[in-house]
């Protein structure tokens, strides 16, 4: 009987380390272990044996049976272990294939840029104020200094709805209405659309967009404008970025200057991109004119302030290196496309 | 206005090359636009003397040369100029060179004439950039045949005298000082601190009694306050000398004639503009500046006869007009061939004045263009010698030694309080009080009492910031420090400026990308989308003066430039795209008030994942995420809100509400203006109101417990009428159920075999649930036959 039960054992590892899948591994568990299996045969002659033999030979049949269980075990987890790893090895993907994409919307380059500046501006205390684009003549020009027969009107070929009313030609309009409506201190931006009777070609438009900047405060000096503006240029154009103020007249600020930024092609050296100048001409500041203030009821003993008026599709088109103002009007989806936003 | 360096150097000498003095010009306020060597146009064109001139063997209309350019040898130039002979000198362009005649730039080169070399070509004045009027002496049609004192070889630039530098100012309104090269001048010895020099003109002149031939009168004191008359006998009209001739051109004036150059001279040397009246036509030597007449007219110097108006402020003889004051001369005014004796004119006219007639009568000239932006009222007298200086040393006439005056001026200079601390502490700066007097008095403001006095060419300075940007610029701008304002600013967005800026990002988020349209349309554009005759829309905020009639009219809906976008798009044959713009519409309020300009969210698409109900979907995740309760959709009827509907499919389009607010119009474009847009596939646009989203969103949010009962579900496929609305099942069984309703959703939509045709099978699954205490079968089947019952009331039936 010890032998049958060796010979079983043997025959039964042979069987098991030879079988190749889990289903001819179960009809090896029944047809060694199961109820009418060749162990449970063999246990079934035990009544033959004597008593001294029969606990020996009780816990090497119980041996037997455990090694196969444990073999048994094994091999379950090895022929599963495999299957697994076929399964996974058939539902490998080409991972180059293009992901399927939800559709992504962008905002047009100049949206991005003017949430960049009132970002920007944001972070500086600055609020942001909204005015009218159809505009009374008074809040355009009058109020700011040009009265009706001020020949630097002449630079701004105005759109005239009736002899009172316009399409405002600058943001500065907005200035008359902040300070009607506000008292000092004052610290806004106003982004917007501005109109001019410019004929459409690569750097013009008819419409056109600026952000206007209005400070004022007691002790507000044209240092402050230069820092102001100095922050504005670093922050759009990094750190070593440096600007150039240059006397102009605007009638509605004195003293008046236009601004320059250093030509981030060359750095200042004089390249294609800025006509050999090393600094391209930017935007337009300079300190409230004393009449402004006074006409929209502030003290200018008291209190200074100073404006800036920037020009957005200037600053969108050398970002983004666009030579044509058409295309930003133009709005092809090829176009838009380009831009992360 | 153009400077001639050459010109600029009688005054002051500021010691540098012209870059270095276009760029200190620049930073010291007068902006420098661009300069111009002459002489780079002429470069490779030489003084050649012609040694032999013989016939060309193989052609009789050609000539060979034999040409002295200054070198060892002589070289060989084949021309057909026929006006050249042996011993004239002539410009020769070399090979190298390249020149330009009209339009035509072509390169000189060593070439083979009909078998024979030359070496070069002879240039005419029209390859030299010049006309007759810079030498009158030279034939215009052929070979400039030189008459300077030159030598073979020589430089032509140097030769003819075209080598001065042409500087390009930018001058501002407000310094109508700097259009002269004396203004320019002073603006130089400030920025460059060196003397600056004008003499004071004068003139020695007859002894005869100027008055006893011309009278003086000015009836409008108040427009003209000073009016200067001079005669000249006997003039001899020439051509001025060549120094004259080369300043005028390098300050980009033609010469005409010396007396006409005298007067464009004076105007450029002084900035005013000087008029010069042939006395034959100043009937009775009578010159009277008044208003014109009722029924007057002019026939100006152009030749156009202009009727005048009372307001205009002219110049008459005892009979009639004979110039527009400040303006233009009439037609008998000017110096002509046989004119003998010549009255200068030196004035005052008031700016406004003369810049609405010159507005009025649309001549704008260089005169009236200084005149606009005020003049030196004490200049007249001056500038009137300087013409009669000028008279006497061209010998172009005999001046008589008394002149005119008439003179109402009353210059009061502004004084200006002189606060050195005030001025620092607006600039932000530290100059030292002594350097601010400096900077003042080469400016030739002069500082008393405390008070800075406004020179009389001054017309800006009238207050303290005046002197302080004086200050500034001489200092450097960029010499003034940079700083961090002071005090504290608090900022935020407003709640509507977040509400837009979500709009942006969630319609980004949604596939959909920005665009930037026009704020003016055409308004053809109404007639495209159809929109009825009689439609509100119609009436427009409308461009008075537009470019053109594509741009005269503000929107009234932002549909129109919408779909101009979507058809630019198809014609490129871009296959797919979604659009969005938050813009105004400009919706007019009456004649004098201004319009509305409420901002419209505009959405549009096409392409193969279009369809109403993916527009829909966006419309309803923007409305959820913006926080839009009790959103509802109608069709589009009767009583539709929105004119705009007429461009929209009529079966797939929708109002969408909130409540009974009316929040925007949605849905598929009606094939005809899809056609009339040139769009070949189905397009979908939405417009939105976004003042109406703002008003209707919720902002706040309360956190709602989640559920701690289970809930029942329940199905229902029913069989209704086709044209049943879904939203009408929707609502009925929500009714139905009630307060336990968590969710009535559509999941099927069935028509085909097992269904009667023109039924449909709408299926919904229902979530009910009881915040109290787990929901019981026996509640949810009471609930579904209140349900059923309903929609029998509706003909709708279980299937």
């Amino acid at each position: 009987m010890k032998e049958q039960l060796r010979s079983i054992e043997a025959k039964a590892q042979e069987a098991i380390s030879n079988v190749a899948d889990l289903k001819a591994l179960d009809d090896l568990r029944v047809r060694f272990l199961g109820k009418k299996g060749e162990l449970t045969a063999i246990l079934k002659q035990m009544g033959k044996l004597s008593a001294e033999e029969r606990p020996a030979m009780g816990q090497l049949a119980n041996q037997v049976r455990s090694t196969l269980e444990g073999l048994i075990a094994d091999k379950t987890a090895a022929l599963q272990a495999a299957a697994q790893n076929a399964r996974l090895a058939a539902e490998t993907l080409d991972i180059t294939m293009p992901g399927t994409k939800p559709p992504v919307g962008r905002l047009h380059p100049l949206q991005i840029v003017e949430n960049e500046v009132r970002e920007i501006f944001l972070g500086m205390g600055f609020s942001v104020a909204d005015g009218p684009e159809v505009e009374y003549d008074y809040y355009n020009f009058e109020a700011l200094n040009l009265p009706p027969d001020h020949p630097a009107r002449d630079t701004q070929d105005t759109f005239y709805i009736t002899d009172n009313i316009l399409l405002r030609t600058q943001t500065s309009s907005v200035q008359v209405h902040v300070m009607e409506t506000q008292k000092p201190p004052i610290r806004v931006i106003s982004p917007g659309r501005v109109y001019r009777s410019d004929a459409v070609d690569a750097t013009h438009s008819p419409l056109f967009h600026q952000i206007e900047g209005l400070v004022i405060d007691k002790g507000i000096t044209m240092a402050d404008l230069k820092g102001t503006l100095e922050l504005l240029m670093q922050r759009l154009y990094g750190d070593d970025c440096k600007i150039r103020l240059r006397p102009h007249h605007f009638p509605f600020t004195e003293p008046s200057a236009e601004v320059d930024v250093m030509c981030f092609q060359c750095m200042g050296k004089g390249c294609r991109m800025c006509k050999n100048e090393g600094y391209i001409e930017l935007l337009g500041a300079g300190m409230v004119h004393p009449w402004v203030l006074e006409n929209s009821g502030i003290d200018s003993s008291a209190y200074s302030g100073f404006a800036f008026g920037l020009g957005l599709e200037r600053i969108v088109m050398r970002r983004y290196n666009i030579s044509d103002m058409r295309l930003l009007f133009e709005n092809d989806m090829r176009f838009l496309e380009q831009f992360r936003g | 206005m153009d400077l001639s360096l050459r010109w600029l150097a009688d005054y002051v000498e500021t010691g540098v090359d012209p870059k270095e003095f276009c760029a200190a010009m620049t930073m010291s306020g007068s902006k420098v636009e661009a300069y111009t060597e002459e002489k780079t146009r002429l470069e490779g064109i030489v003084v050649g003397k012609i040694l032999s001139k013989r016939v060309h063997e193989n052609a009789d209309a050609l000539f060979v040369c034999s040409v002295d350019l200054g070198g060892s040898e002589p070289v060989q130039i084949v021309t057909n100029a026929k006006n050249v002979q042996e011993g004239d000198l002539v410009p020769v362009a070399t090979p190298g060179t390249t020149v330009t005649e009209g339009t035509e730039s072509m390169k000189i080169k060593v070439a083979k004439v009909r078998g024979v070399e030359s070496r070069g070509m002879f240039c005419g004045l029209e390859t030299l950039g010049l006309t007759q009027n810079d030498f009158p002496y030279a034939d215009p049609d052929a070979v400039f045949v030189l008459q300077e004192d030159c030598v073979p070889g020589q430089d032509i630039a140097s030769a003819i005298g075209v080598d001065d530098v042409s500087v390009e100012f930018e001058i501002t309104s407000n310094r109508p000082d700097c259009l002269s090269v004396i203004g320019l001048a002073r603006e130089a010895a400030a920025t460059f601190n060196v003397p600056l020099h004008v003499p004071t003109p004068s003139f020695t002149g007859s002894d005869e009694g100027i008055t006893k031939t011309l009278d003086v009168s000015i009836e409008n004191t108040e427009k003209c306050t000073r009016y200067c008359a001079g005669l000249v006998r006997n003039v001899k009209i020439g051509p001025s000398p060549r120094w004259m001739r080369e300043r005028l051109r390098a300050s980009g004036v033609r010469p005409i004639n010396n007396l006409v150059d005298i007067t464009n001279y004076v105007m450029l040397e002084y900035g005013q503009p000087m008029h010069a009246f042939d006395l034959r036509f100043v009937k009775d030597g009578k010159i009277c500046v008044r208003n014109a007449r009722a029924g007057e007219t002019i026939t100006t110097l152009d030749g156009v006869e202009r009727a005048l108006k009372e307001t205009m402020l002219i110049i008459a003889d005892s009979e009639k007009p004979i110039a527009v004051a400040g303006v233009m001369g009439g037609e008998y005014s000017g110096i002509m061939e046989d004119t003998v004796d010549v009255v200068f004119e030196s004035a005052y006219f008031e700016p406004v004045q003369v810049r609405r007639t010159a507005k009025a009568l649309g001549m704008r000239t260089d005169a009236s263009a200084r005149y606009e932006k005020g003049l030196d009222e004490t200049s007249m007298p001056i500038t009137l010698a300087r013409a009669l200086q000028l008279v006497q040393e061209l010998g172009a006439g005999e001046p008589v030694g008394t002149t005119i005056d008439c003179n109402y001026a009353d210059p009061k200079a502004p004084r200006i309080p002189f606060d050195p601390a005030w001025i620092n502490a607006f600039l932000g700066t530290d100059i030292p009080e002594a350097d601010m007097r400096d900077y003042l008095s080469r400016l030739d403001i002069q500082i008393e009492d405390g008070q800075c006095i406004s020179p009389s060419f001054r017309i800006d300075l009238l207050r303290p910031a005046d002197i302080a940007e004086e200050v500034a610029r001489i200092y450097g701008y960029n010499n003034i420090p940079s700083t961090v304002i002071r005090g504290v600013a608090r900022a935020q967005l407003t709640p509507e400026q977040r509400f837009e800026r979500s709009i942006g990002q969630i319609m980004t988020g949604l596939g959909f990308s920005g665009i930037l349209t026009y704020s003016f349309i055409s308004p053809k554009y109404f007639d495209k989308i159809g929109l009825p005759a009689d439609s509100k829309l119609r009436k427009t905020v409308t461009i008075t003066n537009p470019l053109g009639e594509d741009t005269s009219v503000m929107q009234t809906t932002t549909l129109p430039g919408m779909l101009e976008i979507l058809a630019g798009n198809y014609s490129k044959r871009n296959a797919a795209v979604r659009l969005f713009e938050v813009s105004k519409e400009y919706l007019p309020t009456g004649p004098d008030t201004l319009p509305e300009e409420p901002h419209r969210l505009t959405l549009g698409m096409y392409g193969d994942d279009a369809d109403f109900f993916t527009l829909k979907g966006a419309v309803e995740v923007l409305l959820e995420k913006l926080g839009v309760p009790n959103v509802r959709y109608t069709r589009c009827g009767e009583a539709c809100p929105y004119d705009e509907a007429c461009a929209f499919h009529p079966g797939r389009s929708a109002v969408v509400y909130s409540g009974e607010t009316p929040l925007g119009i949605l849905g598929e474009i009606h094939p005809d203006v899809q056609k009339t847009y040139g769009i070949g596939t189905r397009t979908y646009a939405a417009k939105l109101d976004v003042p109406a989203l703002f008003a209707a969103a919720v902002e706040e949010i309360t956190y709602k417990p989640l559920p701690k009962f289970p809930a029942m579900t329940r199905d229902l496929a029913l069989v209704c009428e086709e044209d049943m609305a879904v939203g009408t099942l929707e609502e009925t069984i929500a009714n139905a159920v009630g307060r336990c309703l968590e969710k009535v959703e559509l999941f099927d939509v069935y028509r085909g075999e097992q269904i009667e045709a023109g039924k449909k099978s709408v299926a919904f699954n229902i979530v009910m649930r009881n915040a109290e205490e787990t929901m019981t079968t026996d509640q949810a089947d009471a609930a579904m036959k209140r349900v059923l019952k309903a929609l029998g009331a509706l003909g709708v039936e279980l299937r």
